[in-house]
């Protein structure tokens, strides 16, 4: 008998080894590399673009490899291309408080074509300086930034209605209007806080933006939105907390109330008021910056005077419905019919049905007022619950087989579920603590519904760690069969947020390759090698340059003086694809150029030293990059040097003439 | 002796006339380059009059190892092509008037001489644009020469270049064919009826 036992244990001790903790490593089976392999020279399926959180720009994956393409610089200052630093791109960052050349950037929206992205532009919002972005998707450039007056915080924006007639842009903390000075105080915020929708018209053949109205709602936090679609096309819902209307500890004072609201604004109605002139012009004064591709600078514009709409007087186009509790998310599914509610501290998801809201409306089945708009009863707009689906719901996203697909914050995982039965199909764990969550379309129509992206806050143990910082992170899961796989983690930049990601054929063969540099008007084009000089006016110096490879011209400029403003105006003479050509001075304090094929771009430098300052080409360009270079020289203030410039000695100047 | 053109022929002049005028709408000659630095690669189609594609990229690489950049204005060849060939037109409209067989042989030896003198030309142009290079360009490989291929493919550095016929250039030798096929058949049916 005792021998035995002791094998037992023997075997046991053998066996308990190979007993571990599931470990994230094991997250990942099957074929799982090979669907995210994309072999060199072929190309990705899709594009994602992704918010860079607190870095202010936008990044761009392909999708399924995870590879990043590229950096649109949106609203901080970039050095690496002089995004912000040029003389041509730095009104792009004015505001009414000055020059911001940084922002938090959360949210991204496709431009929509009957409720299907169309690969025209890209929207971004900034949370910080209230301002709304668009992107061009042939260039991939900012060519516009909007600023927003009667805003405290940009955060639900920019949401898109399916035809792109409006991005919407909802204030996050209440200010008092006008950005009057209040106490802080629960009684001051009640009486003089209120939150703003703002309603951007966007022209439909140029994408240019403009303040259509504004709506001035009660004091409360705007959290995020959706545009309705289909049979809800003509309202738009945004979630919103701190109810309660607390000034203070909103941690515990906004998370009171047993329910919020979902704020549904018939935009439609809005539109028609604005018409009959029933909008108050109000005083504002706010930015609308814009970038013109043919002279390839950007201009301000100050915009005095904004439309705005009181529902507490016109009634009938803001409803309230209540949605459990500090509802975050709101995301409406492809057939429009759907709203999901996502209560972040709620234990359940609330499903709203559109044609229920419309017949409470229509019957009246209000359970009261909330600063003079009527509140529809929770249960006349309801379409069911989806019970115990996992702790802190944020966000949904919809495949295009009417299933939804919910982040949970506190249980760190992605929840599958049917939108009509509300019942709960599958669940996969998210590595770590996911925020948003992203279909291919899954805010369309007609989502691509192959994967779901998940936009992760934490990402212990998923890389190589990097001192207290760790990489930001997205994953990769297949959702085309009946479970969710987990395929690929890549790391993002900034604290990625939302995203967009669209099929490649939709944009890739309309990519600008180069600026025609016939239809170049920027003021100070160099149409030319012949066309270069340099002209003084007072203490102002234009250097008209060119580069082409390789080299620049004039690369020899004497005359300039200490204290000079030299202003480089760089054309690059190329027409060929992507052969941009960069320019940096020695000891110019502020960044250097890229410049694009055909585009003319100016860095401005103030020599504070007489010396021999070398310049040169920063962009590897050719087999004699390294050559492309050049020296002005700076002279004592009042010197008598000549202003004096060119390329190379007579004899060679005429062979690259001839050339 | 019936000296007179048989009805083939006669509409022969019309298709090969058809054949040469197309040559204002269509190019004549093309040449593609390809490098890995260039997976979309390059090309530059020849007209009779001009010299069309992506010539400024062209004359952008060129410029390392001292080629001459090619410009319109530099062709001769770009003002008498077309008149040549529109004499060659008109000419076509005189043998089908005079109805003369040995007008006919002197027509097509014409256009076949024409095609030869081109060629040779095109060929002397490329000697020329391969070999006379900038003593002081960037780049000198030892015995190089840059030379495109008359007709077919080469490899020249790590560019790969094919040159042959467009559109034009192949109605172009349909015309000659055309024409040389018919003078055959002419020649024989004056044989036949002599003997």
């Amino acid at each position: 008998m005792k021998s035995n036992w002791l094998l037992l244990i023997i075997a046991a001790a053998i066996a308990m080894p190979g007993c571990k903790m599931k470990n994230t490593a094991s997250a990942v089976s099957g074929d799982a590399a090979a669907r995210t392999y994309v072999a060199p020279g072929k190309y990705d399926e899709l594009y994602n673009f992704v918010s860079g959180g607190f870095n202010g720009q936008v990044s761009v994956y392909g999708l399924p490899s995870g590879r990043l393409l590229k950096l649109i610089p949106v609203f901080s200052v970039n050095p690496e291309n002089g995004y912000g630093y040029s003389e041509e791109s730095k009104p792009m960052l004015q505001t009414s408080h000055g020059f911001v050349p940084w922002d938090d950037q959360h949210h991204l929206a496709l431009s929509q074509t009957n409720g299907e992205h169309d690969g025209r532009w890209l929207f971004a919002n900034a949370n910080n300086s209230p301002r709304v972005a668009r992107i061009d998707l042939k260039t991939f450039k900012t060519m516009e930034i909007l600023e927003l007056p009667n805003s405290g915080g940009n955060h639900s924006s920019p949401f898109l209605t399916e035809n792109t007639e409006y991005v919407i842009a909802g204030t996050r903390f209440s200010i008092p209007i006008g950005n009057q000075e209040s106490a802080l105080d629960n009684a001051s915020y009640k009486k003089n806080f209120k939150s703003t929708a703002s309603f951007i018209g966007i022209d439909k053949n140029t994408g240019h933006m403009q303040v259509s109205f504004q709506i001035i709602l009660p004091g409360m936090d705007l959290d995020l939105s959706r545009a309705g679609k289909g049979p809800s096309h003509g309202w738009f819902f945004f979630s919103t907390y701190n109810t309660e209307q607390a000034s203070t500890l909103l941690e515990v004072n906004a998370s009171q109330k047993d329910k919020d609201f979902i704020v549904a604004v018939n935009w439609k109605k809005a539109e028609e008021y604005v018409k009959a002139g029933k909008a108050k012009k109000m005083a504002a004064g706010y930015y609308h910056n814009t970038f013109n591709e043919e002279t390839h600078s950007a201009t301000s514009e100050i915009i005095k005077e904004v439309l705005t709409l009181d529902p507490e007087e016109l009634k009938d186009f803001v409803y309230l419905i209540p949605c459990p509790k500090s509802p975050h998310g709101c995301d409406v599914d492809p057939s429009g019919e759907y709203i999901v509610g996502s209560g972040k501290l709620a234990a359940l998801i609330p499903v709203f049905s559109y044609r229920k809201f419309e017949k409470a409306i229509a019957d009246k089945a209000f359970e009261g007022e909330y600063n003079g708009i009527p509140v529809v009863k929770y249960e006349a707009a309801l379409h069911g619950e989806v019970k115990k689906p996992g702790l802190g719901p944020l966000h949904t996203e919809f495949d295009a087989s009417g299933n939804a697909y919910t982040s949970f914050f506190v249980s760190s995982e992605i929840v599958k579920w049917n939108i009509k039965s509300l019942e709960v199909l599958d669940r996969v764990p998210t590595y770590y603590s996911i925020g948003h969550l992203m279909v291919p379309g899954g805010d369309t129509k007609k989502p691509y519904g192959k994967y779901v992206v998940a936009y992760n806050k934490i990402t212990k143990d998923r890389y190589l760690p990097t001192g207290p910082e760790l990489a930001q992170s997205a994953q990769l899961y297949a959702i085309d069969g009946e479970k969710m796989q987990l395929l690929l983690d890549f790391p993002t930049i900034g604290e990625p947020h939302y995203a967009q990601a669209i099929p490649a054929e939709k944009i890739k063969a309309q990519s600008v390759k180069f600026f025609d540099i016939a239809k170049n008007k920027h003021p100070y084009l160099s149409a030319g090698e012949k066309a270069t000089k340099v002209v003084r006016e007072g203490n102002v110096v234009h250097v008209y340059m060119t580069a082409i490879r390789s080299h620049l011209t004039p690369d020899n400029i004497e005359g300039v003086q200490v204290g000079d403003e030299v202003y480089f105006h760089v054309t690059n003479l190329e027409q060929d694809w992507d052969i941009p050509h960069g320019f940096a001075v020695k000891h110019a304090p502020n960044a250097e150029l890229l410049i694009m094929p055909g585009e003319t771009n100016t860095l401005k430098f103030v020599p504070a030293k007489p010396g021999v300052y070398p310049f040169y080409c920063t962009d590897f360009c050719s087999a004699l990059h390294q050559e492309m270079q050049g020296y002005l020289r700076v002279s004592p203030k009042g010197s008598s040097v000549p202003l004096k410039w060119g390329t190379g000695t007579e004899d060679t100047a005429r062979a690259v003439a001839a050339r | 002796m019936n000296n007179k053109l048989s009805i083939v022929a006669k509409i022969s002049i019309f298709l090969a006339i058809g054949c040469i005028a197309a040559l204002w709408a269509a190019p004549m000659w093309r040449i593609d380059l390809a490098a890995p630095q260039y997976p979309e690669g390059i090309s530059m189609q020849i007209w009779i009059n001009d010299v069309k594609g992506e010539v400024d990229i062209i004359n952008g690489l060129n410029h390392y190892i001292g080629m001459k950049t090619i410009h319109k204005e530099d062709f001769r060849e770009f003002v008498y092509l077309p008149i040549a060939l529109a004499v060659f037109c008109g000419l076509g409209l005189l043998v089908f008037i005079r109805n003369r067989r040995g007008l006919y042989y002197g027509w097509t030896g014409l256009l076949i001489g024409m095609a030869i003198l081109s060629m040779y030309d095109f060929w002397k142009w490329e000697y020329d644009y391969g070999h006379n290079l900038d003593p002081t360009a960037p780049i000198k490989v030892p015995g190089m020469a840059y030379q495109p291929p008359l007709i077919g493919y080469k490899k020249m550095l790590n560019f790969e270049a094919l040159s042959q016929p467009d559109l034009g250039g192949w109605l172009f030798i349909t015309a000659v064919v055309l024409l040389t096929a018919v003078s055959c058949y002419e020649w024989k049916r004056a044989k036949s009826k002599t003997v």
